[in-house]
C-alpha cells in the first residue's frame, strides 16, 4: 500500500520555514533557495509529520489511500 | 389600550412597540438612564413573541451583538444614552462599512461624560453624524412625541433594512419619559420593509456587489451563501483589499446610497411657515416649546413659523435652504451650545440671519425663553 | 488545486497563501480547527467562524464557512448575537492573546459566565504581532518586546484558568506542536453544549522569537515538545509538572446552556 501514496507539494505556498525539514524522521526534505524540496523521496515513510505541522498547507500526502 | 385603540404610553415604551411592529426580534443592551425602560420592556415582550433579549456586559458588546444577530437574519436593536452611545461608536462604523441593518436608539441626556443622567439634552446631534471614525453614511431620525416615537421607530427599521445601514433614533429624555395618548395602529396597516435577499444561487453570490440601487442583496448566515464579512476595506467579493481605487469606490457607494436617496426619507413638519418672517428651527422635545412660542408670537402679530426636521441626518439641506429664502431671521433652538445651527447656517447660504437659542443646564428650553430671544413679549 | 483534499474542501484556496510569516504557528493551528470540523462532519453552511483583530483573526478569511472578521476584542460579542439569533449554527471564535484577554477580556469572561454554546479558540503567541511585537497579557515576565525594552514587568494571564474561573464548561490547552491533541480538544469543545475554551500555544518567530532569541520555527516547536506535559501525567505525579507547561483537557463539566435556558422561558410564555 505504501508505494501507492505520494508525498506532494504546493511550492508557491511554501515559505521555507523549515518546520517540516526539522520534523522529518528520515531526512527526506531540505531547504533549497528558500523553499522546501523533496530531496530523498525514496526514504519517505508517509508518517505525515510534515503535513501535520506545515503552517502553509504546502506539503501533503496524496495518491491512493 | 381602550376600545378605540388608544392608550397612555411612555415614549420609551412606544419605541419598543414600534420596534416590535417593525419586526424586531432581538435586542441587546446595557442599563443606562434615561433609556433603560426600552431594555426592560424589550426583555418582557420579546420572549412572548419568540424573540430574544440579552443584557450584555457593556455597550460595545451590545452593539456587536445586534450586528451579529442581524447577520443571522434577525431584525435587531439596541438602546442607550450618551456614555453608552460613545462606546457604541466603533461598532456603528463596523455596521456601516459591512452594511448590516440595525437600529440604535439614543435617548439623549446631559453630557459630556456622566453629565446629567436624568436630564434632557440634545448634545449628541453631531455625534450621531460623526461619532464613528472615517467617512460613513448616517441616518438619524428625531421624533417629538410618543406617537411619533412609535412611527419613526418603524421607519428607522425600514430604512435600515432598505439601505443596509445602521439607523439612529435620536430621542431625548423629554420624549423618552413623557407619557401621552398613542394610537395603536393595526399592524397590517403599517408599511414594513425587509432587506433585499439574493435571488441567485449560492455559487453565483458576490456578497458586496451592488445592484443598480447601490445596495447589495444580503444573505443571512446559515442560508447556504457562505461569504466573508470584514471591517477592512473590501472589494465586491467581501475580501480585504489595499487597492486605492476599490477603497474609494466602496466608501463613496456606502455614503451615496444614503445621501443620494434623501428625498425618500426627508421627514419634517412645517408649521405656519407660509408667511413667516421669523422661522424657528427646532427638533425633538424643544420643538414642542417652539410650536407654543409660534402661537404666542402670532398673537402678538409677529409672523413666526416653525420648521421641524424629523430626519436630522442627512441634513435636509434643500428644505432649510428654501426656508432661508423666505425668512428674515432663523432661530435655531436646541439643548446644546449650537450644533444643528452650524448645519442650518451652511444650508441657509447667508440668505438670512441665523441666530441661536441654546441651553445646557439640563432643562428644556421653554416657550418663554424662545419668545424672549426673538423679542416678543411674554406675560405670565 | 494542488493541495490535500481537506485543504481543498475547507479552505478558500484562491485566498492562499495566507499572510502569516514563515513558520508562524497560526497556520498549523488553523489546520487543527479545520480537521476537527472535518472529523465531526459539520455542515459547512451551518458553521460560522468569527474573529477579532490581529494576526490570528485573519484565519476565517481563508476558510470556506460563514466568516466574520470583526473589531478588536469584540468577536465573542458578535458571536453571541449570531448564536442567539440562530442557535442551529455552530459558532466558533478564533482570537489572539491580546484580542481575547486585553481589549476583549470583559467579553471573554461574560461569554464564559453565561455558558453560551460557543467554541472559543485562542491562538496565543505571547505578543502583539500585527502591530510589530508589543508585549501582550500573556508575554512571560521578564521577556522582551518593543514596548518592554527592559523586560516585561506585567505578570502574564493563565488564560485557561481565567476562562474556567469565569464559567467555561470545557477548557483545554495544546500547542502548534501538539497538533493532534489540539484537534481533539477542539472536537470535544465543539461537542460540549456550552462555552468551550481551547488555548493553542502558537509561535511568533518574527517578533517574540527573534526578540527573545528563541531560535528558528523548528526550535520553537521543539521547545513545546520538551517543556509541555499532559495534565493527566502531572495529576498522577505532581513532581513531573515542575517548570513545565500543562497541556491537555483541564475541565469538562457540562452545565445548563444559556440559550437552552432562554428557550425554556420562551416555551413557557408561548404556552
Amino acid at each position: 500500500m505504501a508505494d501507492e501514496k505520494l508525498l506532494l507539494q504546493n511550492i508557491p505556498w511554501c515559505k521555507g520555514c523549515g518546520v517540516c525539514v526539522g520534523f522529518c524522521p528520515t531526512k527526506v526534505l531540505k531547504i533549497k533557495n528558500g523553499k522546501c524540496v523533496i530531496a530523498n523521496s525514496d526514504k519517505c515513510i508517509f508518517c505525515g509529520q510534515c503535513e501535520l505541522r506545515c503552517p502553509d498547507n504546502a506539503i501533503y500526502i496524496g495518491g491512493k489511500k | 389600550m381602550n376600545d378605540k385603540g388608544y392608550a397612555l404610553v411612555q415614549g420609551n415604551e412606544a419605541c419598543v412597540e414600534g420596534a416590535l411592529a417593525a419586526g424586531m426580534r432581538f435586542f441587546a443592551g446595557y442599563p443606562i438612564t434615561p433609556s433603560t425602560e426600552i431594555a426592560e420592556i424589550s426583555s418582557q415582550k420579546l420572549p412572548k413573541l419568540g424573540g430574544k433579549f440579552i443584557q450584555m456586559e457593556d455597550e460595545l458588546a451590545s452593539m456587536a451583538a445586534i450586528i451579529g444577530a442581524s447577520l443571522a437574519g434577525i431584525k435587531s436593536m439596541t438602546a442607550t444614552s450618551g456614555p453608552g452611545f460613545s462606546l457604541m461608536q466603533e461598532n456603528i462604523g463596523y455596521a456601516a462599512i459591512t452594511e448590516v441593518p440595525c437600529v440604535i436608539v439614543n435617548v439623549q441626556r446631559g453630557g459630556p461624560s456622566t453629565g446629567l443622567p436624568t436630564s434632557p439634552a440634545q448634545g449628541d446631534v453631531m455625534q450621531a453624524k460623526w461619532g464613528t471614525h472615517g467617512d460613513h453614511p448616517a441616518i438619524a431620525l428625531t421624533p417629538n412625541s410618543v406617537q411619533e416615537t412609535f412611527e419613526y421607530t418603524v421607519k428607522a427599521f425600514n430604512l435600515a433594512e432598505k439601505y443596509r445601514t445602521p439607523v439612529i433614533l435620536l430621542m431625548d429624555e423629554i420624549v423618552g419619559h413623557m407619557r401621552e395618548k398613542m394610537a395603536f395602529k393595526n399592524i397590517s396597516e403599517i408599511e414594513i420593509i425587509n432587506r433585499k435577499k439574493p435571488a441567485c444561487k449560492p455559487e453565483d453570490y458576490v456578497a458586496y456587489k451592488p445592484d443598480k440601487d447601490m445596495i447589495p442583496p444580503m444573505a443571512s448566515f446559515g442560508e447556504g451563501y457562505r461569504y466573508h464579512v470584514t471591517g477592512l476595506t473590501h472589494d465586491e467579493t467581501g475580501f480585504p483589499t489595499n487597492s486605492n481605487e476599490v477603497s474609494e469606490k466602496l466608501i463613496k457607494r456606502i455614503v451615496d446610497k444614503v445621501e443620494k436617496n434623501i428625498d425618500d426619507f426627508s421627514y419634517f413638519e412645517e408649521y405656519k411657515l407660509e408667511d413667516a418672517e421669523i422661522v424657528i428651527i427646532a427638533y425633538g422635545g424643544v420643538s414642542r416649546s417652539a410650536k407654543s412660542a409660534v402661537d404666542e408670537l402670532r398673537k402678538q402679530n409677529i409672523k413666526a413659523g416653525l420648521f421641524r426636521p424629523i430626519t436630522i441626518w442627512p441634513l435636509l439641506e434643500k428644505q432649510i435652504n428654501k426656508v432661508s429664502l423666505h425668512a428674515k431671521e432663523i432661530y435655531v433652538a436646541e439643548m446644546n451650545l449650537g450644533q444643528y445651527s452650524l448645519e442650518v447656517e451652511r444650508a441657509a447660504c447667508k440668505n438670512c440671519r441665523v441666530k441661536k437659542i441654546n441651553k445646557v443646564n439640563g432643562e428644556l428650553i421653554t416657550p418663554e425663553e424662545i419668545i424672549e430671544a426673538i423679542g416678543g413679549n411674554y406675560e405670565l | 488545486m494542488n493541495c490535500s483534499e481537506i485543504t481543498n474542501q475547507y479552505y478558500r484556496v484562491n485566498r492562499l497563501p495566507h499572510i502569516w510569516c514563515a513558520g508562524c504557528g497560526h497556520g498549523t493551528l488553523t489546520n487543527t480547527v479545520v480537521r476537527a470540523i472535518d472529523k465531526l462532519k459539520l455542515n459547512k453552511d451551518e458553521v460560522v467562524i468569527v474573529s477579532g483583530i490581529g494576526c490570528s483573526s485573519r484565519a476565517p478569511g481563508y476558510l470556506d464557512f460563514n466568516t466574520l472578521h470583526t473589531t478588536h476584542g469584540r468577536a465573542l460579542a458578535f458571536a453571541t448575537g449570531i448564536k442567539l439569533a440562530n442557535p442551529k449554527l455552530h459558532v466558533i471564535v478564533i482570537m489572539g492573546d491580546g484580542d481575547s484577554s486585553a481589549i476583549g477580556g470583559n467579553h471573554l469572561i461574560h461569554a464564559a459566565r453565561r455558558n453560551i454554546d460557543i467554541t472559543t479558540i485562542v491562538f496565543n503567541n505571547n505578543i502583539y504581532g500585527m502591530t510589530g511585537g508589543q508585549f501582550s497579557p500573556t508575554t512571560p515576565y521578564g521577556d522582551l518586546a518593543t514596548t518592554a525594552a527592559y523586560g516585561n514587568i506585567d505578570k502574564p494571564f493563565d488564560l485557561c484558568s481565567l476562562a474556567q474561573g469565569a464559567g467555561a464548561t470545557y477548557v483545554g490547552r495544546a500547542t502548534a506542536y501538539h497538533a493532534l491533541l489540539m484537534q481533539k480538544l477542539i472536537e470535544k469543545g465543539i461537542q460540549n453544549k456550552g462555552f468551550s475554551f481551547i488555548e493553542g500555544l502558537s509561535l511568533c518567530p518574527t517578533y517574540y522569537g527573534r526578540k527573545n532569541k528563541k531560535g528558528n520555527p523548528f526550535k520553537m516547536h521543539s521547545f513545546f515538545k520538551e517543556y509541555c506535559i499532559d495534565k493527566k501525567l502531572v495529576d498522577k505525579d505532581p513532581e513531573k509538572g515542575i517548570n513545565k507547561i500543562l497541556i491537555g483537557e483541564f475541565y469538562n463539566n457540562p452545565q445548563p446552556e444559556y440559550i437552552e435556558s432562554y428557550q425554556v422561558i420562551i416555551d413557557m410564555l408561548q404556552g
